[in-house]
């Protein structure tokens, strides 16, 4: 049947997709760089941790989603504006805010984090159950944005955002929106993160995590789903079936930036539309 | 005659240059008005004030006396004042047809609450088809809009103000760039829709055209407003002539065109 170490793969893909779903939806349709997603990947877990004890699994899971996207509220009010590599720096920013102030408040535990989370009590079928579910829905949450007509505003104001107002759209509005649904599903991650560790220190939420689940969406193509979740389960997993690769692993993100953004800016998505289009139009050499 | 559109004292200054220096004129329901003046006169920076790109430093802007100085473009842009840039802005990632087919969508993109739950396009891309062949770029509608040529994206630009149902389009020189049959063509589908009750203000650097379809001219210099009124006498105004034959401007001469049809 399925051991400890398949559900921890499972729980680990699961908890990136639905961070890297999440980011997409800002990042990739919205074209908003954020460096800080790992923030509210933590509020949620710490949330999440708080609540676990009085609350039902459901109800903790949006606690956690509402509370990071309150933050992300937040984050996206003060940053309106400030566009491009500023937003990218302040994001950054608020990502350090966070571990500095987690790191010194005595009720998260300060450097210690926080222990005995409850069980979520599902079994380990029930929890993988629940992590594929989430991230389905998550998918089809994004898929269902790109096609609505939010996903076309999302569009414009990422190609040409003063472009985009005076034709009607509320661009501050749509980049709030995107900043809300994005970092509301990087609170339901957190919440399955604490779920499953059952104890939650501030490293995990450092830069490093923002910085991998950027290289995901952009290797996946930025605003391509497939893309994203392709090279999401790829990166997450490469690590976890080789020691080197573990060992090197920011080196490799690092690098995967660095070529996709000189060779393939368009990533996974970007190279395989361009092979299909080279295919249907009868094969240039 | 009601008044659809007023400029009162507005002054732009951008750090320590005034663009603008203190401009009034006001606009009424259905009527096209050429903007003219030299090269640094201050007519686009008037147009982006108007949408509200730019914020003015003094002055107001009243839309069918609805004070709207305060308003972002895009709240200026749903009481129905359209924009087309000089250099050409198209939304690059999208189709030439989906560029259309997004402004024609501005009722279900106004509020998000409903932007999200809808999805169906069909009304919208025929809207856009429509009026790609209105401004007759309907062959390049599955297009990207880096692989046309810069006359269909000046279309490509009407095309998508109109789509947004203005009640005044602001055309910031639509027909440059178009060779001579091309602009005639433009200029004949701009007058058309203003015959259909749109109401305009068009740049435009080629007086010949501008006597040809605008009816009444504004003049700018320097930032200043320096005639206002039926085509004929302000081509004919001293001060005007002599805005435009004291600029050096190589090869065009706007001048002589100006006293051409003007006489």
């Amino acid at each position: 049947m399925i051991g400890a170490y398949e559900i921890t793969l499972v729980a680990v893909v699961s908890i990136n997709l639905m961070l890297a779903l999440g980011l997409n939806l800002i990042t990739g349709f919205c074209g908003q760089v954020s460096l800080g997603h790992a923030a509210f990947f933590g509020t949620g877990a710490y949330a999440a941790a708080l609540a676990a004890g009085g609350l039902s699994l459901p109800v903790v899971l949006v606690l956690a989603g509402l509370v990071a996207c309150a933050l992300g509220l937040l984050v996206g009010v003060a940053s309106l504006r400030v566009r491009e590599d500023f937003l990218a720096i302040t994001t950054m920013g608020v990502g350090f805010v966070f571990l500095g102030f987690v790191r010194k408040q005595g009720w998260l535990g300060a450097e210690m984090g926080l222990t005995d989370i409850p069980d979520h009590g599902l079994g380990d079928i029930g929890f993988v159950g629940l992590c594929l579910a989430l991230v389905a829905a998550m998918a089809a949450l994004s898929w269902h944005i790109k096609r609505s007509w939010m996903g076309f505003g999302f569009a414009a104001v990422a190609d040409d955002e003063r472009t985009a107002r005076t034709l009607g759209i509320n661009a501050a509005a749509y980049k709030l929106a995107a900043f809300v649904i994005g970092t509301f599903l990087a609170g339901v991650a957190g919440a399955v993160y604490a779920y499953f560790t059952r104890f939650i220190i501030p490293s995990a939420f450092g830069f490093t995590v923002s910085i991998s689940i950027l290289t995901m969406v952009i290797v996946g193509g930025v605003g391509s789903i497939w893309g994203v979740v392709a090279a999401c389960v790829v990166l997450t997993l490469l690590p976890e079936f080789s020691r080197v690769i573990n060992d090197y692993k920011l080196l490799l993100y690092g690098a995967l930036i660095v070529l996709t953004m000189r060779f393939a800016p368009g990533g996974l998505a970007g190279l395989v539309r361009s092979l299909v289009a080279r295919r249907s139009t009868g094969g240039a050499p | 005659m009601t008044t659809l559109l007023a400029v009162e004292d507005v002054l732009v200054r951008f750090g320590g240059i005034v663009a603008l220096g203190g401009v009034s004129f006001s606009l009424a329901k259905g009527e096209l008005l050429g903007l003219i003046g030299p090269n640094g006169a201050g007519k686009t920076t008037m147009l982006h004030t108007v949408i509200g790109v730019v914020k003015p430093t003094e002055g107001r802007i009243l839309v069918a006396d609805r004070d709207v100085t305060r308003l972002a473009p895009d709240a200026r842009a749903r009481l129905g004042v359209a924009l087309t840039h000089q250099i050409v802005r198209p939304f690059r990632g999208l189709s030439v047809l989906d560029n259309v087919t997004l402004a024609a969508g501005f009722a279900k993109t106004t509020h998000l609450a409903r932007a999200i739950v809808s999805v169906s396009r069909t009304a919208e891309r025929a809207r856009a088809r429509e009026l790609l062949a209105l401004v007759g770029i309907a062959d390049y509608a599955d297009a990207a809009p880096g692989v046309l040529p810069l006359g269909a994206l000046k279309r490509l630009e009407v095309a998508r103000a109109l789509a947004i149902s203005p009640a005044v389009l602001l055309l910031d020189e639509p027909l440059a760039g178009l060779n001579s049959v091309e602009a005639a063509r433009l200029a004949a589908t701009l007058a058309d829709l203003n015959a259909s009750g749109i109401t305009m203000i068009l740049i435009e650097h080629n007086l010949a055209k501008v006597a040809e379809i605008c009816p009444r001219l504004v003049v700018l210099d320097n930032g200043r407003k320096i005639a206002d009124g039926p085509t004929a006498a302000v081509l004919a105004d001293p001060q005007v002539i002599a805005a435009y034959m004291g600029q050096d401007t190589s090869g065009r001469e706007p001048g002589r065109e100006a006293a051409h049809a003007g006489g």
